[in-house]
C-alpha cells in the first residue's frame, strides 16, 4: 500500500478548491462542482477527482463512481477538434451511422475517445436543430451538413497541416 | 401507543407495527419470502436496502405491479399473496435475468456451498437458463490484494458490500461504476484494491452473497509447510475462531469447539498446537502496563502524557488510522497484536527452546479476520526477509482444510492445546468480542493500580453490541473514563474527538469489524443473520467464566516468559519484540511547480 502522489499543477489545484468552495465544500453538490471542474479543463482526470475528494471529503471512489455513471461526464480529454456526429432522427434515418463508423474507421477511435496525436476525438448528439441539413456533422465550432460517408476523409483534411 | 395496521398475508391476518415491510410482517407469519440483495443485521444496526434485484416480490391486491416485498410497506387491509403462479413466474425470470451473465464455473468457485446465488437458484428449482446462446457472460480482471480476492465477474450488484465499506467502515475504498450490463462494484478508477484505502476489514467479504469478494486462500501453502520434514510448524489459534468454527460443521451458533479444535489441528500434523490467547494475555501486560504509565502521568498533570490511549490489537483497525488519522498516530498504544505477539515470541524464545533455527520454524496463525493476512506480510514484522508469522488463514479457510483431510470434528474427543505458548486466562479469551479486550486490560491494571485484589471481574458495563459504548470505572477512588467502538464507522466518532481535542475517555478500545473479531471478515458467513454473533459473543463470555485463572498478570507461563526472557513489561527487550510503530498512509497533494 503505497502513498498516492498527486501531481497538478498549483493553478489548477487552486482553481479545483475555488469552484468547490463556492459550492460551500458541500457533499450534496458533487454533480455541480464536478460540471464545473469540467467546463473548466474540459475533462475529469483522476487527479482533479483526487482534489475533489479530499475537499469534499468524499470517498474518490464514490467520485469515480458518480463521473463513469453520468455519460456527460468524461476522463479522456477532447480532441484539439471535437468531431460530433448527431444522431437525432432525422440524421439517422439519412444515414448518420453510416457516416459516424467511416469517421471510426478514418481516425481509428471509438465514440468517447480521442486519437493518440490528441487532434480528434469522437462523439455523437442528439438533435442539434438543423434537421434540414441531416445528416449533420461538428467539427469544433463548425457545422457540416448532407454529409456522406464519402465526404469524410476530406472533412478531415481540412484540419491537417 | 405504537399505531398498528392489520394486514392478510397468504390468507392469514397479521397486525404489526406502522412501517412494518411486508417482508418482516409474513416472517411474523413464518413465511420465508425469498431475498438476495436485502440484508439485516439487526442488532448490529445494519440495513442493506437497495430494493434492486426484485426476487422478493409478491402481489398486492390492487397494485397493477408485482411489489418488492423488502421495501413496501405494510397498509391497513392489504392483501398479500406470496407464491402465486404470477409471482413464481415473475421470480423465476429475474433469476434466469441475473444468471444469464453470471459465469457458470460453480465447480471450483470458492464460495461454492455456501454461496446465496446458487442456493436462489437451487431454491427456485431453476434447471436451463433461456437465450445462453445469444447472452454473453460477465468478464472482468481478477484483483489479488495480500487479504481479498476480487472477481467481479461474479458481482450480481447487491451493493451489500458498498454499504459496509461505506455506511458501516466509512472507509470508501468500493463503489459501484458504470452502468446497465458494465455496472459494477470497484475502487476508484478501478485501480487495484490494494492501492486503495481500504484496511482489509474483510466487511465485504463477509457479506457478499456470491463468490464476488473473498479471501486469499493459503491452505495450500500451510499443506506444504505440513508436509515438509524439514520445518517445525507451529499453529496459534485466535479466541474468536473456537466460538464460531463449529458452525461449520452444522453445531447450532455459540458452540465451543476449543477441545475438538485444538484435537483436529493435531490430527492435521501440526507439531505444537498454541494459543493466541496466550500472547493476547501477553498485550495486556504490555498495552496494560503503557496504558498505567501514560494514566499515572497524565494525573500527575504531565501534559506530554497522551491520552487517551487506544487499543492497537486490530490491525484493520491500525490500517484505517494509518489511513486516515495519521496526524494522531502518537495516540495509540505500541503494542502489537497479538498475533505478532505471539510470532515474535514463538520465532525468539520458543525457537530457542527447541533448538530450532527460525528458518526452520513455521508459525501458522487461524484467524476470524483477513486484515491478519496483510498484517503478517508487513515489513516490520519480518526479521532478514523470514516473517515472525509464515501464514494466516480464516476460520472458514480451517473449515475447509478440516473437511479435506476427512477429520470429523463432531466425534473428536477434546484436547489441550500444548505448553507453554497454549496457556491462557479468561482475560486472553474475551478478546474476541467487543469490549473484551478493555476489559482484559482493566482487570489486570485495576490490581496493578490499586495493589488491591480485583472483587468483581466481569465488568458488564463494557459488554453489549451498542456501536459505540462508554462506562467509568472506580480505580479505588480514581474514575477511569472508557470507550468502546466496534465497526470503523463508530471510531471515527470517538477518533473526531480526540482529534479536536473533545475526547474525555482515558483509554478507548476499537474494533473493526462490528461485533468485535466474533464478527470478523473471516468467520463463517452470517448471510445477514446477527443472532449468530451474539450467540458467539455469549459462548467467549462462558469460556471465560470457565477458566480458573481469568486476570492476564496471573497466567503462570506468561510469569515465567518476563522470568527467564523479557525481564519486565515495557522493557527494552519487550520494546524490541512487541512493540511496532506506525506509519503516515494518507494521500498527499503534490503541486507541481
Ligand atoms: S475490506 Fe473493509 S475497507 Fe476494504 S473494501 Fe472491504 S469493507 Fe472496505
Ligand atoms: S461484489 Fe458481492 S457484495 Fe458487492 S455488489 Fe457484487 S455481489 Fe454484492
Ligand atoms: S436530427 Fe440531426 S439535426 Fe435534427
Ligand atoms: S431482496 Fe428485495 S429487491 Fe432484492
Amino acid at each position: 500500500m503505497s502513498t498516492i502522489k498527486i501531481e497538478l499543477r498549483e493553478q489548477d489545484v487552486a482553481k479545483i478548491r475555488e469552484i468547490c468552495a463556492s459550492f460551500n465544500n458541500d457533499p450534496q453538490e458533487l454533480i455541480n462542482v464536478l460540471h464545473k471542474c469540467q467546463q473548466h479543463f474540459g475533462y475529469l482526470p483522476a487527479e482533479v477527482q483526487e482534489v475533489v475528494s479530499a475537499e469534499l471529503t468524499v470517498p474518490v471512489a464514490k467520485i469515480y463512481g458518480v463521473v463513469t455513471f453520468y455519460s456527460f461526464f468524461t476522463m479522456t480529454p477532447k480532441g484539439k477538434y471535437p468531431v460530433s456526429i448527431c444522431m437525432g432522427t432525422a440524421c439517422y434515418v439519412r444515414g448518420a451511422e453510416k457516416v459516424l463508423d467511416e469517421f471510426r474507421k478514418e481516425l481509428g477511435i471509438q465514440v468517447g475517445e480521442t486519437t493518440k496525436d490528441g487532434k480528434f476525438s469522437l462523439s455523437s448528439l442528439r438533435c442539434v436543430g438543423a434537421c434540414g441539413l441531416a445528416p449533420v456533422v461538428l467539427v469544433g465550432e463548425k457545422t457540416y451538413g448532407r454529409v456522406a460517408p464519402d465526404d469524410v476523409k476530406g472533412i478531415l483534411k481540412d484540419y491537417e497541416q | 401507543m405504537m399505531e398498528t395496521v392489520k394486514l392478510n398475508i397468504d390468507n392469514r391476518e397479521v397486525e404489526v407495527q406502522k412501517g412494518t415491510t411486508i417482508l418482516k410482517a409474513a416472517k411474523e407469519l413464518g413465511i420465508e419470502i425469498p431475498t438476495l440483495c436485502y440484508m439485516h443485521l439487526h442488532d448490529l444496526n445494519i440495513e442493506n436496502k437497495p430494493g434492486g434485484c426484485r426476487i422478493c416480490v409478491a402481489e398486492v391486491q390492487g397494485r397493477r405491479n408485482l411489489a418488492p416485498t423488502c421495501s413496501t410497506k405494510c397498509e391497513e387491509g392489504m392483501v398479500v399473496k406470496t407464491h402465486t403462479t404470477r409471482v413464481l413466474n415473475a421470480r423465476r425470470t429475474v433469476m434466469e435475468f441475473i444468471l444469464s451473465d453470471h459465469p457458470k464455473d460453480c465447480l471450483i468457485c470458492p464460495k461454492s456451498g455456501t454461496c446465496e446465488l446458487q442456493d436462489m437458484a437451487h431454491r427456485l428449482g431453476i434447471r436451463e437458463i433461456p437465450g445462453q446462446e445469444y447472452a454473453e457472460v460477465s468478464t472482468y480482471r481478477k484483483d489479488t490484494s495480500p487479504s481479498i480476492i476480487r472477481e467481479l465477474d461474479k458481482c450480481i450488484m447487491c451493493r451489500r458490500c458498498e454499504t459496509m465499506c461505506n455506511d458501516v467502515q466509512t472507509v470508501g475504498a468500493l463503489s459501484a461504476i458504470n452502468r446497465g450490463f458494465m455496472a459494477t462494484v470497484a475502487p476508484a478508477f478501478e485501480q487495484n484494491l490494494e492501492h486503495s484505502t481500504c484496511t482489509y476489514c474483510g466487511q465485504c467479504v463477509a457479506v457478499c452473497p456470491t463468490g464476488a469478494l473473498t479471501e486469499v486462500n493459503h491452505v495450500p501453502q500451510v499443506l506444504r509447510a505440513l508436509a515438509d520434514p524439514s520445518k517445525t510448524v507451529i499453529v496459534q489459534t485466535a479466541p474468536a475462531v473456537r466460538a464460531a468454527l463449529g458452525e461449520e460443521f452444522g453445531m447450532p451458533a455459540g458452540t465451543l469447539v476449543t477441545g475438538k479444535m485444538a484435537a483436529a489441528l493435531r490430527s492435521l500434523g501440526f507439531d505444537y498446537v498454541f494459543d493466541t490467547d496466550f500472547a493476547a494475555d501477553l498485550t495486556i501486560m504490555e498495552e496494560g502496563t503503557e496504558l498505567l504509565d501514560r494514566l499515572g502521568r497524565h494525573l500527575k498533570g504531565d501534559s506530554s502524557a497522551r491520552i487517551p490511549i487506544l487499543t492497537s490489537c486490530c490491525p484493520g483497525w491500525v490500517n484505517f488510522f494509518e489511513h486516515y488519522f495519521p496526524d494522531l498516530k502518537d495516540v495509540p498504544s505500541t503494542a502489537k497484536s497479538p498475533q505478532q505477539m505471539f510470532g515474535a515470541i514463538a520465532k525468539t524464545y520458543f525457537a530457542d527452546k527447541i533448538g530450532v533455527n527460525r528458518k526452520d520454524l513455521v508459525v501458522v496463525s487461524i484467524m476470524p479476520c483477513l486484515a491478519k493476512k496483510y498484517e503478517c506480510q508487513r515489513d516490520e514484522f519480518s526479521v532478514d526477509n523470514n516473517p515472525d508469522v509464515d501464514f494466516s488463514i480464516s476460520t472458514r479457510e480451517l473449515a475447509t482444510f478440516i473437511k479435506q483431510a476427512n477429520i470429523d470434528l463432531n466425534n473428536l474427543q477434546d484436547e489441550d492445546f500444548d505448553a507453554p505458548l497454549g496457556e491462557s486466562t479468561g482475560a486472553g479469551v474475551i478478546f474476541g468480542a467487543t469490549g473484551g479486550v478493555i476489559e482484559a486490560a482493566c482487570r489486570t491494571a485495576y490490581e496493578l493500580y490499586t495493589g488491591k485484589k480485583l472483587e468483581r471481574l466481569d465488568f458488564t458495563e463494557l459488554r453489549g453490541m451498542e456501536g459505540v459504548r462508554e462506562a467509568t470505572l472506580d480505580f479505588d477512588g480514581t474514575p477511569i473514563r472508557i470507550g468502546i467502538a466496534h465497526g470503523l464507522g463508530n471510531a471515527r466518532k470517538l477518533l473526531d474527538d480526540v482529534r479536536s481535542g473533545t475526547s474525555t475517555f482515558h483509554a478507548i478500545e476499537v474494533m473493526a469489524c462490528p461485533g468485535g473479531c466474533i464478527g470478523g471478515g473471516g468467520q463463517p458467513l452470517h448471510h445477514g443473520n446477527s443472532d449468530i454473533i451474539k450467540a458467539r459473543a455469549t459462548a467467549i463470555y462462558a469460556e471465560d467464566r470457565k477458566k480458573p485463572l481469568r486476570k492476564s498478570h496471573e497466567n503462570p507461563f506468561i510469569i515465567k516468559l518476563y522470568e527467564e526472557f523479557l525481564g519486565k513489561p515495557n522493557s527494552e527487550k519487550a520494546h524490541h519484540l512487541l512493540h511496532t510503530h506506525y506509519f503516515d498512509k494518507k494521500k498527499k497533494i503534490i503541486v507541481k511547480q
